[in-house]
């Protein structure tokens, strides 16, 4: 035999509640509703929609009569429930049906609490609760007039802009200082109240009720310090309490609400509730995100399935009024234990406010800008750690994670009277107005001029962050310059952490040392891929997507976006062979310029990008590999024609030359480094203003380094001396290693050597036999890895993609 | 109604990488970043012209590579101190293929 269900009301908890039933036990009932509203479940949180002429009655409608017919439903609308009779398992309706039950649920839901001040009965005050209130306030909007709501909550405030929607002047009177004081802390509440204002909506708060005025209608409200405000409507809506009374005469154990357990059962077993009506673990609900969940529990059970058990979850509040966003959850009150985390932005209306518990999200009020609520209340949920992204929690999901995490740009983006340092109400406007006026470039600086992050401290991290917005590079503050705004490490920690650590790839790096954006930029980028094709020669992948586009397609780019292309020609020597083959290249590719360059080679400029493999076969075929003249790498080897020659000359210059290029060619440096030999110390070859260069002398080599001639011009130090040709080969590589090893992405040798001082190389390299070989032993190995030929490599398909176009897209496709 | 055009495959795209597609309107650059979002804008800097398909992309951003100006591959912007923006292209991955709107690179007639 098919159970009997009795259910009294029929709001959206029960209706749920049967969605889940007949889909768990479908037909295993014999359901029957007694509901007092005189029709169907509709959807009563739509209501200030239908209010304010957003939606209709039919459009919030959630189960229509087919429904209830086509499941087997007895529903009597209209009809309410004035005794239970537990012992003979029966109810009666005050419209004189009795129905017998096996198994009862009561959801009668809430009634609102009207304020038991003289006039309360007067016509035209109404409560906000069902469709009814809703009918008779629009019938008093079709008079116009004035309105006063009693409660700024968040049913009056939706009541308010219902009816200022439809016309009539409105007051809000709220008995707290601020508006929804349950829901936002005051500085929410103050932007609300604002924005209310603003909408021509009057709001008085501190505003005690004594009297609503009238004779048989209603006709003003009455505050406690005398003040009077005319009105033909007045709301109320200052709370709900559940709707206990029939339950109370049935003898059940009733507090605040119908006592239940977890599965939704009174003191009596046969008998349920469930709603706004029910107490469970000693709370009430008056949202229904956990009456839904009470719903499923009970369906579950009703249906035989015993485990489920109703869990407290804290709901997020919004307010459902066009063009005002708010979201609240949680525990928001302030304590000793509790941390905040706090971003206004005053011009644009925005306020959030997160507050944390052992680095845990326990309360989140959100106001202007909402989306991030969803992606609050989730790490709320999960109780996840936030201390990882502590930086950029409040600044919201799309700052973390995949999306670039840039606390820095987000800073940026506040406008500037978003406040700053909470403590002494400090904009981000003054702050930077200071640094800019002042000139200050510290924190302390900034702590004297503004008092910002001078008392709590917690905004030191949102200061620093405007001192390098503003100050760029030169914002120092451990006087070590980070390498780019994505990190605060300098280049030199960076790449000892590289080393200390033994990260060897780009992502490893940026994890392990915390770099502020999720893949850095054009500076770190380049700089981290040759510290790592330095430092691990064997094992790291060269990354293309990190280096600058010469160095990606092995050509220099010229300003209109063609290439230009220079062979090598060791040590600046070359023969009929090449020329010809050079000449060749021009022809057939139609090359608009060719020019000798100042290394001594040949530069073939005006290639399109298409064209660069064809052109590097035809130039691989006469013999020629890369020229290498794009890379921060070794460059040309400059020299003159020495002994062989040369009536002066002392050694074959021209024969090192050709021999340091063979050795040294393809590998990488920080910057440009180029090499230059002379015969005799006439130094045809200029050797003394290169990175490094040799000047040969009767008795062996003269070694220098550290020349400049280009935006500085400098002479060359003087290193040493080698009396044989192997020994300068060794010292040069072995310097070349150094510099490498130390010298920071884009500082070229003269400026390392600078730093480090020329007695340490001096000292390293010179006197330190051992040492030197070890850096010798190093490029060498490292050579093995970089001596290929990268023109070569892409003439036999390496990175086609770089070469052309994805798609050409002709007049006949692109045409409308 | 939009029309798209089919411009070769997603896998044809490096990630934190970009490709160039030639149209009759002039050269447009796609770009994959790292998050693996596709972005379409017109491959010329606002600066002096310079081909941003060339630049290192990161984050959802493209550095030129002619003067390092850093263009903004959602709206197509200068960032930073720099003024000037380029128009952006509306792009469209269907399964593995990429797709530009035709009525954003088609020929541009005069209105
Ligand atoms: C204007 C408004 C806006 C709201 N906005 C939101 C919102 O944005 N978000 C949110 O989560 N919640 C909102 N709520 C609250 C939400 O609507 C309620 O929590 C939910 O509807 C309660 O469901 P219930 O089934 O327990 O009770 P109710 O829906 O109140 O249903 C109870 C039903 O039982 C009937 N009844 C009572 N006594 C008897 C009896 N003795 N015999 C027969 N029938 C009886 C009543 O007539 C009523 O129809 C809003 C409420 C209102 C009024
Ligand atoms: S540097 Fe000396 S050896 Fe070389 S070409 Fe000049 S004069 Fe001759
Ligand atoms: S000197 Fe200046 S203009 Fe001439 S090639 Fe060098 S960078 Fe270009
Ligand atoms: S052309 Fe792009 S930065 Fe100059």
């Amino acid at each position: 035999m098919t159970e009997r269900l009795v259910i009294i009301g029929n709001g959206m908890a029960p209706g749920r509640m049967l969605e889940h039933l007949i889909e768990a036990a479908p037909g295993a009932h014999d359901v029957t509703i007694f509901n007092a509203e005189p029709r169907v479940n509709y959807d009563r949180i739509m209501l200030s929609p239908v209010l304010s002429g957003e939606k209709t009655y039919d459009d919030i409608v959630i189960h229509d009569d087919a429904w209830y017919a086509a499941h087997g439903i007895t529903l009597h609308r209209g009809h309410r429930i004035t005794g239970i009779d537990r012992d003979a398992r029966t109810v009666t309706s005050d419209g004189g049906i009795t129905a017998a039950y096996d198994r009862l649920v009561i959801a009668t839901g809430s009634n609102p609490f009207m304020i038991p001040v003289p006039g309360k009965d007067l016509a035209g005050v109404l409560a906000y609760r069902d469709l009814d209130d809703v009918e008779k306030m629009l019938d008093a909007t079709e008079r116009g007039g004035r309105a006063v709501v009693i409660g700024g909550g968040l049913l009056g405030l939706e009541a308010a802009a219902g009816l200022k929607a439809r016309g009539m002047e409105v007051t809000v009177l709220h008995v707290m200082p601020t508006l929804m004081e349950r829901q936002l802390d005051p500085a929410a509440g103050y932007l609300l109240e604002k924005e209310l204002k603003r909408r021509g909506i009057h709001v008085i708060t501190k505003a005690n009720t004594k009297a609503i005025l009238g004779t048989d209608r209603v006709q003003g409200v009455e505050l406690a310090d005398g003040t009077q405000i005319p009105a033909s409507l007045v709301v109320m809506a200052v709370g709900i309490r559940p709707n206990v009374q029939i339950a109370k005469n049935a003898g059940l154990e009733v507090a605040r609400g119908i006592v239940t357990t977890d599965t939704m059962a009174t003191s009596d077993p046969a008998v349920f509730a469930l709603g706004e009506c029910a107490e469970v673990g000693g709370q009430v609900y008056g949202l229904v995100a956990p009456l839904y969940e009470q719903a499923r529990v009970l369906a579950a059970h009703l249906a035989g399935d015993t485990t489920p058990r109703f869990v407290h979850q804290d709901t997020p509040t919004k307010l459902k009024v066009t063009g005002i966003d708010l979201y609240s959850l949680g525990d928001f009150a302030e304590g000793d234990d509790r941390e905040e985390i706090v971003l206004r932005d005053a011009s644009a209306g925005v306020y959030k406010r997160i507050v944390l518990k052992d680095n845990r999200i326990v309360g989140t009020v959100l106001y202007g800008e909402t989306a991030d609520g969803a992606w609050f209340n989730d790490l709320k949920k999960k109780a996840t750690d936030v201390s990882d992204m502590r930086d950029t929690l409040i600044f919201g999901q799309a700052f973390q994670g995949g999306a670039p995490a840039d606390p820095l740009a987000a800073v940026a983006a506040l406008s500037d009277d978003a406040e700053i340092c909470g403590c002494n109400g400090v904009c981000k406007g003054r702050i930077t107005g200071a640094i800019r006026a002042k000139g200050l470039t510290d924190l302390d600086g900034v702590r004297a001029h503004t008092k910002a992050s001078a008392s709590c401290g917690t905004c030191t991290g949102l200061v620093e962050k405007l001192l390098k917005l503003e100050l760029g590079d030169r914002y120092n503050p451990a006087t070590v310059q980070p390498m780019c705004p994505c990190t605060t490490h300098g280049h030199d920690e960076v790449r000892r952490l590289i080393r200390a650590k033994g990260l060897k790839t780009i992502p490893a790096v940026m994890q392990e040392l915390e770099w502020q954006t999720s893949c850095g930029c054009a500076k770190c980028r380049p700089a981290l891929n040759y510290y790592l094709v330095c430092d691990w020669p064997a094992d790291y992948a060269d990354d293309y997507q990190s280096r600058f586009v010469n160095e990606r397609v092995h050509a220099n780019i010229q300003k209109d976006g063609t290439y230009s292309v220079v062979p090598r020609m060791w040590g600046g020597m070359t023969s009929s062979h090449e020329l010809r083959a050079i000449a060749d290249v021009v022809d057939k590719f139609d090359i608009p310029a060719v020019k000798v360059t100042g290394g001594q080679r040949i530069d073939m400029l005006g290639i399109r990008k298409e064209d660069l493999p064809a052109v590097w076969a035809d130039l691989g075929k006469a013999g020629f590999v890369s020229g290498q003249a794009y890379a921060k790498g070794l460059r040309t080897v400059k020299t003159c024609v020495g002994s062989t020659w040369c009536r002066f000359g002392t050694q074959d210059s021209t024969g090192l030359g050709i021999r340091l290029e063979k050795f040294m060619w393809g590998s990488w440096t920080p910057a440009k480094l180029k090499l230059a030999v002379s015969g005799c110390p006439r130094n045809c070859a200029e050797a003394t203003c290169k990175d490094i260069g040799v000047i040969c002398v009767d008795s062996g080599y003269e070694i220098h380094f550290a020349g400049a001639a280009g935006l500085d011009i400098k002479g060359t130090e003087v290193l040493g001396h080698a009396s044989t040709e192997d020994e300068a080969l060794e010292i040069v590589v072995a310097l070349t290693q150094m510099y490498r090893e130390q010298g920071r992405y884009l500082e070229r040798i003269y400026k390392w050597t600078k730093r480090i001082g020329v007695p340490e190389i001096r000292r390293q390299i010179m006197d330190d036999l051992p040492r030197r070989k070890s850096y010798f032993d190093r490029f060498v190995f490292s050579q093995k890895f970089a001596q290929v030929d990268p023109w070569s490599e892409r003439v036999s398909g390496k990175d086609k993609h770089e070469f052309k176009p994805m798609a050409v897209v002709g007049y006949q496709e692109a045409a409308e | 109604m939009s029309i798209w055009i089919d411009i070769g495959a997603l896998d044809d795209l490096p990630l934190r990488g970009s490709r160039c597609v030639q149209t009759p309107t002039g050269k447009i650059g796609v770009f994959r970043t790292a998050d693996d979002r596709i972005f379409a804008i017109r491959n010329e800097c606002p600066h002096k012209g310079g081909p941003l398909t060339e630049g290192i992309v990161h984050g959802h951003s493209v550095t030129c590579p002619l003067h390092n100006w850093v263009i903004s591959l959602e709206t197509g912007a200068a960032q930073g101190a720099d003024e000037g923006a380029v128009e952006t292209i509306p792009v469209r991955v269907e399964g593995t293929r990429v797709l530009l709107l035709r009525s954003a690179i088609g020929a541009r007639v005069a209105a």
